[in-house]
Formats: structure tokens, C-alpha cells, sequence
């Protein structure tokens, strides 16, 4: 087998995983919810309501897709395809395996902040295109959010880029063999989860569509596989924060007697469902709390985290 | 004015009322069931129960029925005070003893006075356990329904029926706790007003015998205001509506025109709007094939693109209104065929006679007055007319004029006039003068001084002699029997002596001296300086309205069809062999090549037409009629716009928007029709002030036909589809076909209900007036056309009519009118049409022994050429050589009367 | 931020909760008897309509979904000419059999009543009227209201007297 087909079904098999665990997910969550609020969630069609997501699908391509006439057409039309690229692309970098990762970038943590950088165009172009107050309102919610959740995002993960001596995600793994970095990081862990939190739009960092207040803000004027790819991209952005703390925080596909692969799966499906448990879990914040929270409490966290993960790891050495 | 504390706030208050009226006039809630505000207090039911103090020292007071005692200056009553509403509660719970438990199955349910009461007086729970005393009730004839269980024995059934209408065939019966209120055995009530009783009664034993075949309750009806239809005098009335047919007929109060109360063919005159001699979609009939059933209802664009094809072809065209059409109606068709050919459709005499009226009321010096100004009148001549039979509700006035002169006996013994009880028995059976020529008896002879049977010419004569005998500058009568000379100058005297002498006369004797006469003797009563009136009667709702807008007679227009010069008719809501004799109409239809009819019922005429359309009736109609008074009221649509039928006027604007589509200039609605009548016809400038435009809105909203219970929005017509229909849009005035709106007491011309809270019956209309009797909150809707001239130069009319004599095997045949059947519209109705006589022929009992005929057996005569075989009916009032005949009974039709007929043998017996 | 740790965690414990959900198809929830479901029309003890076509009901219905004509039989006695429940409208609020004063109109326990199509949730009254006297067995409207039906004249209904000679004199 030659190298180049060997990459072809890598990438083919991290694709189609990716965008079937994000389709799968529409029916985890409503599954998980359901078993944690007591009840059943989808369970009709299909094994264990497994087909809903079939169901949901064959719904969403068949709807009616409109563009209301007072929309900014082609931006309309493509906000919401940056959102999936931006995520897809950040696949790209993770090892899901020793060697079983599409491209071994040296920088490749700098890549992933910036396509998730680039996520932010997909919404607030939504919320400006669609030409409604609630969108745009959204819109501006959802860039003021994620530009001040990104900085700290990308500051959490310093700690994990000092001890492990690079951007390369699966030097990063290796670097964990003798530990997890989630202990000697337990803050930087903790800041990159909320931040995770908070970049996917979930709750109770959904205030951009918040659907008491703005409907369901950037995204109200959009129907069919248009509205299809924001709410897949929103899990594919779950998806994707969790493969990530599985692989910064906790030692990415190693694990004993099973094969990388599988362990890369079992842990991230773990930070999903803790994903889902949190939005079980938690209210919605309000959004001026949301915004002093992440710029008065994390930013200053991660820059402590910084000085003190660097002033260990310069006494160590 | 005077000042009354009431729970220790004074309030002002007019003087000369009793104490419940002035409490109802400040809005309070009194409950009370026997008194009525038209027929006053009798202290009856002891309801009204208020705690009256000597001054405000007292404390204790003492319990006093606020009915029974005046409101003087100074009066200290309590409605609140707790022994006073115990009291009430005490009284109303053994008013309710043997009350039956048949509120679900009764007709007054949610409209019940006695409910309201119940509720308002606080009796809540039924204590009595013992056995429920009944009764076996009456066939009260086609009208009324009784049911004697739900008596509470209030007498204002009776109170109503005998002291204010005269009937004498309904009394209260028996003793103690056995009364009764009926007739001594079954039949039909006499009396015609017989169907107040409904709305008199304050709880459900006399309810509408029509309504029943369709009951609907008062919360579900789609209710209008609107205008009897079936006389001149123009009764204000609401119209109820539901699932497409009208269910009933209300009294609307005014207070100028008919007050409380209507008359039977008023109310119960509506059934033929459900009739099944509706047309109910236009009509091409092809004219090349004229058999009947080549008619085929056909869709609305199809009719106007035929009548657009004949109205290319036609080389004239005439137009013919109708006095049962609306002004709007009239006058858009007088707008599409031109002033010069807009003819009346009037029959020739009544044309006449109508252009007469209106000269006289419009030259003259005197005043017309309305129904509440006639019952205020203490000395009426009635010259020639059978008043109950074709104005029916004057005649209920008339009946309380003549207590005017009798009350000063009351006000001797300073009895307040509001004591009625009292009233009677101190005047007893005395009457203020009235006098009643004619030439047969009326139902108003039992409270006329004098009467006299005479034929109209005489009856004319006779009223010359009368105006001569008030002021000697009217002419005189040269050759009148002494008799009658000195009748005439006890009437001149007494008219004479009266504060408002009245004379009433009018269409009814088809003689155009008659109402020479009687401006006459009005116009000399006014030239002695006497304050008098002069009611004329016209025959139908719109008679006065089309003789205003003029046009020429319907004879002119038969010349002119004859002439050649025009070959289409359109005809507005007539039925041309109703107003001529069938043969000269049938040659005119014949000669005419297109005949356009736009009516509601099926006629002879429309038999005969080539294209018809639809129209909606009174009920389906908004516009306005001038009545008998001059006065213009504005009516109502109750029902929507249903199928292919259309408003007439609606009809004609569509057709002149297919016959002139370049002509955009005026007529669009009923806003810019009315706008267009003033601009045309000074006459009708208050028009514009009727009533609120269609654009009119109170608090920016429409006033709702439905009431805010009203039920099945959902439901009504979901067998049809599921989906509930948008709400009709009535884009001609400002009421809605919907439930929402305002809620309030729109302005009184809009006045589409009387509902209170806490008044759900019609009671509630004390809510409605700015004071009890008095006019409706806003001022009574409705705007006088005439009033007397003050500076004209008027002349008295000076041809006095030959006396008719006798002729050798002539009799002089005289319109009799009859209050069920000789009307149009309402004979249509199945319990009008039961009360409506079969044709006959009255003779009087000296010519019925003369020709050897007796009841029932056939008389021929021929009048006009034309042989009418008609059994006989002996009327012993009628004087000789005088024959009478049913005026509008079926074969009876455009005969113009008074005619001599000729009686001839009878070949086939 | 403890707090936030317990409720997660208190969340986490519902995995092994019973679930409440009542699976609804296969397994019927139990219904009280004064459940408020499918409307019927009833009957009184004698197998007559019992619906007296008052129109209360109607009035009370704050939807406005029932419509009837009243009618009656030659003898006097009322009935609903046509009946109609609009069930795509009703809200099962109950008001109508509060309103009813003859127990006709009452609230069953049956509520399956899904439809694929609208108009099959216009019942008329042959579709309401049921063969017996539902919650309510002893009443007879007619028994106690004063007017007369076939089969029961004048005086003849309970905690009635017959009726008044009006022609006696007697005290």
C-alpha cells in the first residue's frame, strides 16, 4: 500500500467519521438530555429512535430552503459554509493515532486557533446578511463573544505548547507518555473547556440565540440545509473541542490494550457527553456576565497560568 | 329641577318623575317588573323597594316603592341600606315560588328581565320545597306564544294590552293566587299590537311565536339597527340575524318616531325575507324563446355583459323607481337612466296625491308632527283614514293623544301623571275629542267622540265645511246637509278649543281632495294662531323620499313607452301590476324589447322581465327612507352578502360601472351617492349629518353586529369547510360582521342592540336614554327634511269636490286596507299571510238585502273592464251605494280605487 | 463554582433515575373519571335526547366551536336541530358541561382522536349522541322543567300541582 492511498483513506475515514459523529450527536444529545431529565428523548424511529437522525435529515433537505428578498444574497448563502469548512479544516491536524492524522503540521495548535478564528466571519456574516434586528443582533452577540473567549483560548493552551516544547499536535501527545498534561495543567484545562464552551455557542454560552430574546438569533432567517449546516457545524464544533482536550489534556490516542484509534474515540465521546451534561446542567448566563466573565476571570487565569507554567518549567530546567 | 340625596350625595334631578325613573335616569339599578316607562307606575310588584329618610337626621327610615313616589326636592332615599335590599330579595324570592325551571327551554332565557332582576337582587338559592302551582296555557293565534307557568303576575301584560293598546280580548282572570293573564278562550289575539306583549312581559310567557320556529338567542342574533319596511312611518327596529336567515324583529327605541312599542306587521312582517319566492341569482330569460322555464340563473359578469349588450342596442331607455327602494337606490338609478327618464312607480292617483303632500307640508304653515308630538295632541280629525290598518303605529298614538284633554282631571286632583292606577281611575272614560270620518268602521271608533260614515268626496266636503267653519276665509261648502253643517261646527269648536288640535288623513281613501281638505282645516287652524299638526299617511317606507326626488307619473311613463321613443324599462324593486291595471301594464311589457327588474321577491312583473337581479331585501339593505313625517332615517344591513344577491343600489353602480366605463365621476359608495343626493336636491342636505359615515370608527374601531357572547365562530360553518371564513367586510357603514369592535354605546344612529351589564333584556334601554322617555344618549337619530314654512304665501285649496250621489246599479268601490295582507312585502310571511282575510267584496247590509246576497256568496262586478267574481262580506258601518274591496289581496291587484263598479248578475252563482 | 460541580453531578445521578415518560401507545395512562376528553351528547333515563338545545353551552365556549339550531317536536319539546362540535377547535376546557343544565353535554375519558385530515374533526350530532346517560343516570330535565312535552301535560312534572281552576271562587 502506498503512501499517497494510505492518506486518501485517512482522510476519507476522518471526514465521514467526523460528519457522521456530528450527525449522530443530534440524536446523542436529545438521548442524553432525556435520560438525564427522566425521560426518553427520540426513541420512535429506528432502534433506540437511533434512525432519527435519518428522519431529521430527509426533514431538513426537504424543507423549503428560502432566502427572504431583503437578505445580502451571496453572503447570506455563504456564512453558513464557513462554519463547517473552518471546522472541518481544523480536523485536519489531529492524530487520531500514531501517524493516523491527515496533516502533521508543526504548527498545527496554530492552525486550529485560526480556522476557529475564522468561524466567527460564518455568524456575524449571518446575523448582518439576513437583515433582520434579532440576526443582527446575534451576530454581534456571537463576534463579541467568541473574539473575547479566543484570546484566552489561545493563552490557556501556552502552558500545554511550554511543556510539551511545540505546536505539533502529535509531539503534544507524545509529550504526555508520562503524564496527562491535565494535571500539571489543571488550569489551563479548565480555562480551554470553558473557552471550548463558549466558541461552539453552547449553553450557557448560547446568548447569540438565545431564543427568549433574538428568536434564534443569527440564524432566525435561515431554513432548510442552510439552517442544516449551522446546527451541524455547531457539533462538529463539540466534536472537535472534544478530540482537542482529549488529545492537549488527556494524552490523545494512547491508552493501554486497545488500539489509539479507539482510545482517541472513547475519550472524546467522554467530553461530548460532558458537553451535553453541562447543557443538562447549567442556565444560560447573562450576556454582560458572559462578557466580564471571560475578560475580567479567565483572561487574567490564563496569563497567571502562563507565568506560573513558565516559571516552573525554567526551575525544573 | 330638583335636588334628591340618594345614599347621602344629592343629585339634580328633573322634576314631576317618581323616584325610580329619576334613579334609572342617574344610572342606577333599581330592579323593578310592573312598571314600564311608556305605561308608567302601579305599585304592583313591590320590586323597586327603596329606604326613604325624612331628613338627614332620620336614620331609621322606612321602606317606600320608589315607583309610587315623587322625586321632590329634598327627597332622602337609600338604595344600599341592608334592610332595603333584604327586602327586595324577600319580594323577589316569592315572586319566584312557582317560577317553573324552564330557563334552558325558554324563549326570554338571557334576554329575561326577570333573570336580570333575580341576579340583580341578589336571590341566588331556592328555599320553597313545597309543590309549584301551573296553569294550562292558550293558543294565542301565529304571533305570540304563551306559557302561563312563568307568570309572575306583574299585570303589565294586561296594563299594556287593554289600557294603552284597547284591546278587549285579553283580560286577567280569576281570584287570589289563581290569576290568570289571557283570553277568556283560545284564539288569536286581536289587537295589533298584540306582539309588544313579547318585549312588555318581563319574563317568558309571552313569547315571539316566529322565533320559536327558529329560536336563536338574543347573544347569537347578528343584530342591525334598521327601519320598518312596511309602512309610511318609518318604526326604528333591529333586525336579528343568524346562519343567513333573519330570525326577528325588535322594537329600537326613538323617541321621536315609535318609542317602546311596534306593530304586529312590523314585527312579524319579516318572515318573507326567508321566503322560498326569493330571487336568489340574476336571471337571463331568452327572448326569443318566452315560455318560463327558459330562465336560467346565470353569474353576475354574464347578466352585466347582457345587459351591456342591450344597452348598446336599446334606443331609450327608462327608468322606474319604487317607494319601497331606498333613496340610494332611487336616486343611482336615476343617475344611470338621467333625470328626464326617472319616473315614480307610483300609481297614478298615489303619485299625485303624494306630490300633493308634499306641497302642502313643504308651502304650508304647519307643522307634521312625529308619533311622540301625535300622542301629545288633545283633539284629533282624522279624515278618511283607516289608520290602524295602514299606518298601524299612528293609530297606538292617536289612542294616547285622546288621554291628553282627560289628564287635566289627574292634574286637578294634583295626581302626578306617572300614577297611572290613579290616573285611570280618577278620568275614568273620559276622552279628549276625536273625530273619525270614514266610510267604514275603524278599529278606533271605541275612542272617538263623534264618527261619520260617509265616502271620501263627502268626507272631503264634509272637511272643507270644517276648515270654513274655523276660519271663515276658507271656502265653504255650498249644498251640505244641515246635519253635517252642525257637525262641522262642533268640530271646528273643539278643534278650535284644543291647545294642539291634530288632523290626520292620508293615501289611505285614494282621494286627492280628502288631503285638500285636511290642509284645510290644518292651514285654518294655524291661520286662527292654534299650534296645529297635520299628519299626513303615506303607503309605503319610501313614498315621501321618491316624491321629493321627483319624476314623472307612471302614466307619462306609459306614454312615453307608447310614444316609441324607448324600448328598455329597468325597474327598481316593483311590481308594476300592483300600481296599474294588469292589462295596461302587459301591453307595456309587451311594447318594451328589454325589461330590467331588480327585485327581491318573484312578481308578476319579474315574471314577465328579460333580465333580473337580485337585490338584498330591508334586511340585506343599507340606505335610507323618508317617512310619512319627513322625516330620513338611515337603515342598516343585518345579514351579510350572501350568494349572488346584491344591495340595489350596489346592483345599479355596477351597472353603470359596465354601461359607461369611461364615466368615473361620482358614484362609488353609499358615502358619495348620499353626497351626490344633496348636491343634487337641496331637500336632503341633513342627509350628510344621518348618520356616521362608512369611514366613521368610535376609538378606532367598527361597532360589532354580533354581540361579545355571540357563539359558533368556529363552529357555525365548519360542515362546509373547516377553515373559518374571513369575516364579511361591510365597507358601507361603520358596523362590522364580526365580534370585535367597540364595545361601548356607539352613537344612537349605529344603536345595533340594548345590552347593559346586568340588563340583558330590553329593558336595558334606560341605559341608552339621556333620561327616562327621553331621547336616546346623542339626540334620536333620524333628521326632519320638512319643517313648515314661516314666510310662504300659501292659499287654501278652493276645488271642492262634486258629491259623489247615488247611481242607478253603480256602487262606488273604496280601498279598504288591512293591517295583515294589504301590505307588499310582509304578505308574504307565513303568519302574516294567516292573519291576512281571502279576497271579498264588503257591501253594506241594506245592498246585500238589495241584491239578495248574504255572507260568503259570490258577487261579480266589473270596474275598469275588468270582472271580478268575489264572495261577499256583509260590513254593516258601510253606508249604501258604497262597495269595499281588500286593497293588495292576491287577484286584487293595481285596481285603481275609489272606482264605480258595476254588479252584475251572476251566471255561474 | 462548587455549586456548578454538584448540580452536574446531581444531573449525572439522573442516568439512573425511572424514567417519567409514559410511553403513550402501548402503554394507556390512567385517566381520572372527570377527565376531560372526547364530548358526547347524552341521553336521559328514558332514552330521549337530553340536550334541550339552550344554547348555553355555546355561549360558554370560549372558542366558539359549538353551533345548534334549536328545533322542537309537535308536542313542544326541544331538541337540537343539528349539533355541531368543531374538535379541531376545542380546547377540552369542560366550560360547556359546567354550562349545561341538563347534563347532556359531558367531557369523556377518550382522547385518541388524532386525524389526518381537519374535517374529520367535525362531529355533527349523530356522531355525539351516545345511547345512554353517561356520568349523570337519574335526571330527566323534562321530569322538572313546567313545560309540557308529549307524555307529560300540564302539572304533571315533580313538585308540581296540577293545574289552576281559573274559574273557581274559592278562597
Amino acid at each position: 500500500m502506498g503512501e499517497p492511498i494510505r492518506s486518501i483513506i485517512v482522510l476519507a475515514a476522518i471526514f465521514v467519521g467526523v460528519l457522521a459523529t456530528a450527525a449522530g450527536l443530534i440524536w446523542l444529545e436529545r438521548r442524553l438530555l432525556g435520560l438525564w431529565q427522566d425521560r426518553y428523548g427520540p426513541n420512535r424511529a429506528g432502534p433506540f429512535g437511533s434512525l432519527q437522525v435519518v428522519a431529521d435529515m430527509i426533514k431538513i433537505f426537504t424543507k423549503e430552503d428560502w432566502i427572504p428578498p431583503f437578505a445580502d444574497k451571496p453572503v447570506f448563502i455563504i456564512a453558513p459554509s464557513i462554519i463547517v469548512v473552518t471546522t472541518i479544516l481544523s480536523f485536519a491536524i489531529i492524530p487520531f493515532g500514531p501517524g493516523i492524522q491527515i496533516a502533521n503540521l508543526n504548527i498545527g495548535l496554530l492552525f486550529f486557533l485560526a480556522m476557529s478564528s475564522l468561524s466567527v466571519y460564518s455568524v456575524a456574516l449571518a446575523g448582518w446578511a439576513s437583515d433582520n434586528k434579532y440576526s443582527l443582533l446575534g451576530g454581534l452577540r456571537a463576534a463579541a463573544q467568541m473574539l473575547g473567549y479566543e484570546v484566552f483560548m489561545g493563552l490557556s493552551l501556552t502552558g500545554v505548547i511550554i511543556l510539551a516544547g511545540s505546536f505539533n499536535l502529535s509531539d503534544i501527545v507524545n509529550a504526555q507518555r508520562k503524564m496527562w498534561f491535565f494535571i500539571p495543567q489543571f488550569p489551563g484545562f479548565l480555562i480551554f473547556l470553558i473557552a471550548g464552551l463558549a466558541e461552539t455557542r453552547r449553553i450557557p454560552f448560547d446568548l447569540p440565540e438565545a431564543e427568549n430574546e433574538l428568536v434564534a438569533g443569527y440564524h432566525t432567517e435561515y431554513s432548510g440545509m442552510k439552517f442544516g449546516m449551522f446546527f451541524v457545524g455547531e457539533y462538529m464544533g463539540v466534536t472537535l473541542i472534544s478530540a482537542l482536550i482529549a488529545t492537549l489534556f488527556f494524552g490523545g490516542w494512547m491508552g493501554p490494550l486497545l488500539p489509539p484509534p479507539l482510545w482517541m474515540i472513547i475519550k472524546t465521546f467522554v467530553f461530548i457527553c460532558f458537553f451535553i451534561l453541562i447543557r443538562a446542567t447549567l442556565p444560560r448566563l447573562r450576556y454582560d456576565q458572559l462578557i466580564s466573565f471571560g475578560w475580567k476571570l479567565m483572561l487574567p487565569l490564563a496569563l497567571l497560568n502562563i507565568v506560573v507554567t513558565g516559571a516552573v518549567a525554567i526551575a525544573i530546567n | 329641577m330638583a335636588t334628591i340625596f340618594i345614599d347621602n350625595i344629592p343629585y339634580q334631578v328633573q322634576d314631576g318623575q317618581n323616584l325610580l325613573s329619576a334613579c334609572l335616569s342617574l344610572g342606577f339599578n333599581i330592579p323593578y317588573f310592573c312598571w314600564h316607562p311608556a305605561m308608567h307606575a302601579v305599585g304592583a310588584c313591590r320590586m323597586c323597594a327603596v329606604k326613604q329618610f325624612r331628613d338627614e337626621n332620620d336614620t331609621r327610615g322606612s321602606i317606600v316603592m320608589s315607583c309610587m313616589t315623587p322625586a321632590t326636592d329634598g327627597t332622602r332615599i337609600s338604595i344600599e341600606d341592608d334592610d332595603v335590599r333584604e327586602f327586595r330579595a324577600g319580594v323577589i324570592e316569592f315572586l319566584m315560588i312557582n317560577h317553573p325551571h324552564d330557563c334552558p327551554v325558554c324563549d326570554e332565557g338571557g334576554e329575561c328581565h326577570l333573570q336580570d332582576m333575580t341576579v340583580m337582587s341578589g336571590h341566588v338559592y331556592r328555599r320553597y320545597r313545597f309543590k309549584k302551582r301551573t296553569y294550562l296555557n292558550q293558543n294565542l293565534g301565529p304571533f305570540i306564544n304563551h306559557e302561563m307557568n312563568r307568570c309572575i303576575q306583574c299585570y303589565r301584560c294586561v296594563r299594556f294590552y287593554r289600557d294603552y293598546c284597547g284591546g278587549r280580548d285579553f283580560n286577567v282572570f280569576g281570584a287570589h293566587e289563581r290569576i290568570y293573564f289571557g283570553r277568556c278562550a283560545d284564539g288569536t289575539l286581536e289587537n295589533e299590537f298584540s306582539g309588544n306583549l313579547v318585549e312588555v312581559c318581563p319574563t317568558g310567557v309571552f313569547t315571539d311565536k316566529t322565533l320559536r320556529k327558529h329560536y336563536t338567542r338574543k347573544w347569537d342574533l347578528q343584530t342591525a339597527p334598521s327601519v320598518c319596511p312596511h309602512c309610511g312611518l318609518g318604526c326604528n327596529t333591529i333586525v336579528g340575524e343568524r346562519y343567513g336567515s333573519v330570525r326577528r324583529i325588535l322594537n329600537r327605541y326613538n323617541h321621536e318616531v315609535n318609542g317602546y312599542f311596534l306593530c304586529d306587521r312590523g314585527r312579524f312582517g319579516y318572515e318573507f325575507v326567508n321566503g322560498s319566492n326569493r330571487v336568489l341569482q340574476p336571471i337571463i330569460r331568452d327572448s326569443s324563446n318566452n315560455s318560463k322555464n327558459s330562465n336560467q340563473p346565470v353569474q353576475e359578469t354574464e347578466v352585466l355583459e347582457h345587459l351591456a349588450k342591450i344597452w348598446r342596442s336599446s334606443k331609450g331607455i327608462i327608468g322606474l323607481g319604487s317607494p319601497r327602494a331606498t333613496l340610494e337606490a332611487n336616486f343611482s338609478l336615476r343617475s344611470l337612466v338621467g333625470p328626464e327618464n326617472f319616473y315614480l312607480g307610483m300609481s297614478e292617483p298615489e303619485s299625485k296625491m303624494i306630490s300633493r303632500i308634499i306641497q302642502v307640508l313643504r308651502s304650508g304653515p304647519v307643522h307634521s308632527p312625529s308619533l311622540r308630538e301625535v300622542e301629545l295632541c288633545d283633539a284629533v280629525l282624522i279624515l278618511g283614514e283607516d289608520v290602524t290598518n295602514s299606518a298601524p303605529r299612528l293609530a297606538l298614538s292617536l289612542r294616547q293623544s285622546v288621554r291628553q284633554k282627560s289628564m287635566e282631571i289627574a292634574d286637578r286632583l294634583k295626581i302626578p301623571r306617572w300614577a297611572d292606577a290613579a290616573v285611570r281611575q280618577a278620568v275614568q272614560s273620559k276622552k279628549g275629542p276625536l273625530f273619525i270620518l270614514s266610510p267604514f268602521a275603524t278599529k278606533l271608533d271605541d275612542i272617538a267622540t263623534e264618527t261619520l260614515r260617509i265616502d271620501p268626496n263627502d268626507i272631503a266636503r264634509f272637511g272643507f265645511q270644517v276648515a270654513h267653519e274655523i276660519n271663515h276665509e276658507a271656502p265653504e261648502v255650498a249644498d251640505l246637509q244641515p246635519n253635517l253643517k252642525e257637525l262641522a261646527i262642533r268640530i271646528a269648536a273643539a278643534l278650535k278649543q284644543a291647545s294642539m288640535p291634530l288632523v290626520v288623513s292620508g293615501t289611505g281613501s285614494g282621494t286627492l281632495s280628502v288631503i285638500n281638505a285636511a290642509a284645510n282645516v290644518a292651514w285654518a287652524l294655524s291661520d286662527k294662531g292654534e299650534k296645529a299638526g297635520l299628519f299626513y299617511t303615506v303607503p309605503e317606507c319610501n313614498s315621501l323620499g321618491l316624491g321629493l326626488m321627483g319624476g314623472g307619473s307612471l302614466r307619462e311613463c306609459f306614454e312615453k313607452v307608447n310614444s316609441d321613443s324607448v324600448d328598455t324599462l329597468v325597474i327598481l324593486e316593483n311590481d308594476l301590476y300592483r300600481r296599474a291595471p294588469a292589462e295596461m301594464v302587459e301591453s307595456i311589457l309587451r311594447k318594451c324589447k328589454h325589461t330590467i327588474v331588480i327585485d327581491h321577491l318573484f312578481s308578476k312583473t319579474i315574471q314577465k322581465a328579460e333580465v333580473v337581479f337580485p337585490c338584498g331585501t330591508f334586511a340585506e339593505t343599507t340606505g335610507s327612507f323618508v317617512n310619512s313625517e319627513g322625516r330620513v332615517q338611515r337603515l342598516y344591513r343585518a345579514m351579510p352578502e350572501t350568494g349572488e344577491i346584491l344591495e340595489s343600489h350596489n346592483w345599479i353602480l355596477e351597472i353603470i360601472k359596465t354601461v359607461k366605463p369611461d364615466a368615473t365621476d361620482h358614484l362609488l359608495n353609499i358615502d358619495s351617492i348620499c353626497e351626490s343626493i344633496t348636491r343634487e336636491f337641496s331637500i336632503f342636505k341633513p342627509l350628510l349629518e344621518l348618520a356616521p359615515s362608512s369611514q366613521f370608527r368610535a376609538i378606532g374601531q367598527k361597532i360589532p353586529r354580533q354581540s361579545h357572547r355571540f357563539s359558533g365562530r368556529t363552529s357555525m360553518s365548519a360542515n362546509i369547510s373547516v377553515h373559518e371564513p374571513k369575516p364579511p367586510d361591510d365597507s358601507e357603514s361603520p358596523l362590522s360582521f364580526s365580534m370585535e369592535g367597540y364595545p361601548g354605546i356607539p352613537p344612537s344612529s349605529l344603536i345595533q342592540r340594548f345590552w347593559a351589564p346586568g340588563w340583558n333584556s330590553g329593558q336595558s334601554v334606560n341605559k341608552f336614554q339621556s333620561e327616562i322617555n327621553g331621547p336616546l344618549l346623542g339626540g334620536d337619530p333620524g333628521k326632519r327634511l320638512i319643517e313648515p314654512s314661516t314666510g310662504n304665501k300659501w292659499n287654501y285649496f278652493s276645488d271642492i269636490p262634486e258629491a259623489n250621489g247615488h247611481r242607478d246599479k253603480e256602487w262606488l268601490a273604496l280601498p279598504k286596507f288591512h293591517i295583515f295582507g294589504s301590505e307588499e312585502l310582509s304578505r308574504f310571511g307565513a303568519s302574516i299571510s294567516e292573519r291576512a282575510p281571502k279576497p271579498y267584496v264588503g257591501i253594506s247590509s241594506q245592498d246585500a238585502d238589495l241584491l239578495d246576497k248574504k255572507e260568503g256568496e259570490k258577487v261579480s262586478l266589473v270596474i275598469d273592464n275588468v270582472l271580478l267574481n268575489l264572495p261577499a262580506h256583509i260590513i254593516n258601518s258601510l253606508p249604501r251605494g258604497v262597495i269595499a274591496l281588500p286593497v293588495g289581496i292576491s287577484n286584487l291587484d293595481g285596481i285603481e280605487l275609489p272606482a264605480w263598479a258595476r254588479i252584475v248578475e251572476n251566471s255561474n252563482g | 463554582m462548587l455549586d456548578l460541580l454538584k448540580g452536574i453531578w446531581t444531573v449525572f445521578k439522573h442516568s439512573f433515575r425511572k424514567r417519567e415518560t409514559v410511553l403513550f401507545p402501548e402503554e394507556k395512562p390512567n385517566r381520572p373519571p372527570r377527565w376531560r376528553g372526547r364530548i358526547i351528547l347524552s341521553r336521559d333515563p328514558d332514552g330521549q335526547e337530553r340536550c334541550v338545545a339552550c344554547y348555553l353551552c355555546a355561549a360558554a365556549c370560549p372558542v366558539d366551536c359549538i353551533a345548534l339550531q334549536a328545533t322542537q317536536d309537535e308536542h313542544g319539546r326541544r331538541y337540537p336541530a343539528f349539533f355541531r362540535i368543531n374538535f379541531s377547535r376545542c380546547i377540552f376546557c369542560g366550560f360547556c358541561e359546567e354550562a349545561c343544565p341538563t347534563y347532556a353535554i359531558q367531557l369523556t375519558n377518550d382522547f385518541e382522536m388524532s386525524e389526518y385530515y381537519r374535517p374529520n374533526f367535525v362531529y355533527e350530532k349523530e356522531h355525539l349522541l351516545i345511547n345512554g346517560p353517561g356520568k349523570y343516570h337519574d335526571y330527566n330535565f323534562y321530569r322538572v322543567a313546567g313545560i309540557s312535552i308529549g307524555g307529560k301535560g300540564k302539572g304533571e312534572s315533580e313538585n308540581e300541582s296540577l293545574p289552576v281552576d281559573i274559574y273557581s271562587l274559592k278562597p
